[in-house]
């Protein structure tokens, strides 16, 4: 990347992107939605001792995280095309890094390689935000990163005692079929829920989301918030639950009170920014707060819904950024009061922002319905009280969403402003259109995503429940055929 | 005689060293001062004919040997650390060809007194006596501390060396008293004799205790673990830069070797208490070398202090080697301290030859706000600084997360999670100083002063040294197997 010109470093980029997409494209057909094993396995041997592998496969979670990842990449470079204008080789390079690593975190088999993957994005997010970010740059980079640094370390300390205490193994599936003590599942899960958490990030644990977001050029927005996120999710659904089910059960009302405190915080935080950033970082909290609860209220249409709420998220806020900077690359304000009245200058720019905003607020017949009414559903066969205190969100969605639009898209806009804003440029268009295509046709038809992620959420509540009855019984012995790569490591345990 | 013949055919790289040795110094009169670096190459020749010789005996038969009535041993572990000195001392000696000439130190001795600190570390590793390690750490010491004071115009090197010498005497006056002590209470100097006098008994004999305390200060100054860390900020900054990593890298893990089998081979019956009073040091050295490193302004400074902490991840390994030596041997323990010392020893080197890189007439280049916007100005030494920094953090995929994994697992399998936790927990605070680095190359604007340097060419043996630190950081970090296993064969058993 470094040889190349800079302009070439922008199409170098795109080419990567784009041919990573459409390799990755493929794999949504090839997907057997019947089958709950993971599939496109690949199995490696890496370290010798301890028994490491460079194991990578994917179900019906991660499939459809890594297609969102695949696909939102090409867009990243795209939007950083001309906002972008320092140190351009060194910016595409860093954003090629995040995606090997973002892809390599959901499709990671082995628990250390997830954790390699999930480290190693660390760096090139932390030089992101603070090489080409905005003023307050230097802190929100330091505050992101020790922040998440910090959360995770306590994870390699869980990997380590699963992996003496699950039968020498780091294979995550392996280590799911293993029973461990209800004392032990706890400080685990405490663990997890430091590193997990810290991503989502939960309520208490949000801090560092706002800031990281304003201070991001829109590409690292993007990237925080479709991708990101969406990681500290995916290690509940994938590692939490399965692993440690006791755990999960136990602390579930607590991280239910958390959701819902993020989701009805997120909400009346987002209804008091004047920062378009600021308003969809708060969003995205209120949001992802959906996320945990239906993960954590266990059942199928709850973990269904997350995961698909994830990437509704992802397509949504991820293009909610989009908007943002396009709009600052016009104006160069984030501030909602100097961007008012868009409608008139630039008309397609105020379609896309509504259709977006509208499926953020989980209207009927976009993504974010499907996935918020299925999450309600499964929360309200957990608790009726916590359904109706979820729904609270929806409504100040809603609220939040429409006053931003009625200011920014509807409002009178300052005369002075009008004359320069042109409307999207061809590739701007071409940047927003396919998400819309997406946001219609998740939202009208779900059923080819949630058919997919069926099988392994299956897979999933079933290795909960087997762990729960049979807490005595040998960990290879009552396997649902779901472990196909780990043939080898569960052989040799004692 | 012919035993006297093995024995000496058993040390012939040690013998080899001091030759060269001794060849620099009556070379150094008679060479001009612009062909002092024949000697340097002269160092390097002999350093080549060494790693042939190891690393034959590792590649072809990797049996113990002994020499000299077992006053010397020479077995997996001993070459396993060797090579790792022979790399260090080489690349020390490649980035001391440019540094000495930016410093004005036309001193052929140097290269001398470097071999003969490298003789002493070899003594050091191989040595299987008390009296035999300690000949072997006082010859590394002698000849640092005239190394540390080579810059003769700057007071603070000369400070450093006065500083050094003093503590370190102290230091080594300590350990022969508690080798002295442990002589009266087993009847010998030997490790096997001392470990068959003590068996298993535990700390019956309060003498016993104080020896034990006496051995483990004197190791714990050439260590640098806290509370024995005093002089190494002070050293550290104040010493030829080429030095200071040399001190950083080679001394500690000389020091780390001879020290972890003077407990394991020779005290091995008491590992149930000195992993106790290991725990202590360690957790206090973490604490304070990650903690006080944070508000460093000087970078010799700031990884004097990260060496300090370095030290207090490396110890936990060799707890965890005396917690949870059951029918393992605490292998992996001791391997997971082999190991981190080998990979730190590629990243602190590194960043020590950025430092050293960074050094030109009237700059100093020690102060880190001098990294301020190197990215703009040398985007390739900034990465290379990036990647140093980052592998000392401990994060994936560099060599340093690789030490640490293996450390902290060691840590849990011994049941130690709690202290993997707080090492990890301190980890994640040393990044704040690391990562300042980082900050100030990436995200500040150089300031346009006359005195910055517009460009930092490096010279050729600088920029092998680069490399080489960089490959290690990096391959080890996603291909570690290879030397994983060579630490695993080479192993001490700690019964």
């Amino acid at each position: 990347m470094y040889l190349a010109h800079e302009r070439h470093a922008r199409a170098i980029a795109l080419a990567t992107t784009v041919v990573d997409f459409l390799v990755a494209l493929p794999l949504w057909w090839l997907f057997d939605p019947s089958s709950s094993r993971m599939q496109f396995a690949e199995h490696v041997a890496w370290i010798t001792s301890p028994p490491i592998h460079y194991s990578l496969g994917l179900d019906g979670i991660s499939l459809p995280l890594v297609l969102m990842t695949a696909g939102l990449m090409p867009l990243c470079v795209l939007i950083s095309w001309e906002a972008i204008v320092t140190r351009v080789r060194t910016f595409m390079a860093v954003l090629l890094i995040m995606e090997t690593a973002m892809l390599g975190v959901f499709a990671a088999l082995d628990f250390v390689l997830f954790y390699v993957f999930w480290e190693a994005m660390l760096i090139p997010m932390y030089l992101l935000i603070g090489v080409w970010g905005g003023p307050n740059r230097l802190y929100a980079a330091i505050k992101f990163f020790l922040y998440t640094l910090a959360g995770s370390v306590l994870l390699l300390v869980a990997i380590l005692v699963l992996y003496f205490y699950g039968g020498h193994t780091f294979d995550v599936l392996a280590l799911s079929q293993v029973t461990y003590p209800a004392a032990l599942q706890n400080w685990l899960f405490l663990a997890f829920f430091a590193a997990f958490a810290v991503k989502v990030p939960m309520f208490p644990f949000h801090t560092w989301l706002p800031d990281a977001h304003v201070e991001a050029p829109t590409a690292g927005s993007v990237i925080l918030a479709s991708v990101l996120l969406k990681m500290g999710a995916y290690g509940f659904v994938r590692f939490s639950l399965p692993m440690l089910p006791d755990a999960s059960q136990t602390m579930t009302p607590l991280i239910a009170a958390l959701s819902i405190i993020a989701i009805i915080y997120g909400a009346y935080m987002a209804l008091a920014q004047v920062d378009l950033k600021k308003l969809i970082a708060y969003s995205s909290v209120s949001h992802m707060g959906f996320v945990t609860l239906g993960l954590f209220v266990m059942n199928q249409q709850g973990i269904e819904g997350a995961v698909l709420q994830m990437v509704n998220h992802g397509i949504t806020t991820g293009a909610l950024f989009l908007c943002v900077g396009i709009i600052y690359e016009r104006t160069h304000s984030r501030m909602i009061a100097d961007n008012v009245g868009l409608a008139k200058p630039m008309p397609r720019y105020a379609t896309f922002l509504v259709i977006f905003a509208l499926s953020s607020l989980g209207l009927p017949g976009t993504n974010s319905f499907a996935g918020e009414f299925l999450v309600l559903v499964g929360t309200f066969l957990w608790s009726k009280a916590a359904a109706a205190l979820a729904c609270l969100g929806v409504i100040l969605a809603a609220a939040y969403l429409l006053y931003m639009v009625q200011r920014v898209v509807f409002g009178v806009a300052l005369p002075r402003e009008l004359p320069h804003l042109r409307d999207l440029g061809l590739r701007e268009f071409g940047i927003l259109l396919p998400l819309v295509l997406l946001v219609f046709s998740i939202g009208l038809y779900p059923n080819p995503l949630v058919s997919r992620m069926h099988s392994a959420v299956t897979r999933t509540l079933e290795t909960m429940a087997r762990t729960k009855v049979a807490p005595n019984s040998h960990p290879s012995a009552a396997v649902t055929p779901t472990v196909v790569l780990s043939g080898q490591t569960q052989d040799d345990r004692p | 005689m012919t035993s006297y013949g093995t024995d000496l055919i058993i040390i012939l790289p040690e013998l080899i060293v001091v030759a060269a040795a001794c060849l620099v110094l009556i070379l150094d009169p008679v060479t001009p001062r612009s062909r002092k670096e024949l000697l340097a190459w002269i160092s390097l020749g002999s350093l080549a004919l060494c790693i042939g010789l190891t690393g034959g005996q590792i590649g072809v038969m990797n049996l113990p040997l002994s020499a000299f009535s077992d006053l010397v041993v020479v077995d997996g572990y001993a070459r396993f650390w060797k090579l790792l000195l022979y790399g260090v001392t080489g690349l020390t000696i490649l980035m001391s060809l440019p540094y000495l000439k930016i410093e004005g130190l036309h001193l052929g001795e140097y290269y001398g007194f470097i071999l003969l600190a490298l003789s002493g570390m070899m003594v050091m590793v191989s040595g299987a006596d008390l009296l035999t390690i300690y000949l072997g750490t006082e010859l590394m010491s002698l000849s640092l501390y005239v190394m540390a004071g080579l810059k003769r115009s700057s007071p603070r090197s000369l400070e450093a060396s006065a500083k050094y010498f003093v503590l370190g005497a102290f230091s080594s006056g300590l350990l022969l008293y508690g080798i002295s002590l442990l002589y009266g209470l087993t009847g010998g100097t030997k490790l096997s004799t001392i470990a068959g006098a003590l068996g298993a008994r535990g700390f019956d004999d309060p003498m016993l205790l104080i020896a034990t305390i006496l051995l483990t200060v004197g190791f714990g100054f050439k260590l640098a673990v806290v509370p024995f860390h005093m002089w190494t900020p002070d050293v550290y900054q104040g010493a030829p830069t080429a030095v200071t990593a040399f001190m950083a890298v080679a001394s500690k893990a000389a020091s780390f070797a001879a020290f972890l089998r003077v407990f394991v081979e020779g005290l091995g019956g008491l590992k149930a208490d000195w992993s106790m009073l290991f725990t202590l040091l360690a957790v206090v050295t973490l604490v304070l070398g990650n903690v006080v490193a944070i508000v460093q302004t000087n970078i010799k400074r700031m990884l004097a202090y990260s060496s300090i902490a370095h030290a207090g991840y490396a110890l936990i390994g060799l707890v965890a080697a005396g917690r949870g030596a059951g029918e393992s041997g605490g292998t992996s323990g001791i391997a997971s301290v082999m190991l981190y010392l080998t990979f730190y020893a590629f990243m602190t080197l590194g960043a020590f030859a950025v430092i050293a890189m960074f050094r030109k007439g009237g700059l100093e280049g020690d102060e880190i706000e001098d990294f301020t916007g190197l990215a703009k100005r040398q985007p390739l030494a900034a990465f290379i600084m990036l990647v140093f920094m980052v592998s000392l953090t401990g994060i994936p995929p560099t060599a340093g997360f690789i030490g640490k994994f293996y450390v902290f697992m060691a840590a849990v399998e011994a049941g130690l999670s709690w202290l993997a936790a707080l090492a990890l927990i301190f980890s994640a605070i040393s990044a704040y100083y690391y990562m300042r680095v980082v900050m100030l190359m990436y995200m500040r604007e150089p300031e346009a002063t006359a005195a910055e340097p517009s460009h930092l060419v490096p010279s050729p043996a600088l920029t092998i040294v680069l490399a080489c630190a960089i490959a290690g950081v990096i391959i080890f970090g996603l291909f570690p197997t290879p030397v994983v296993n060579l630490a695993l064969q080479s192993v001490l058993l700690l019964r």
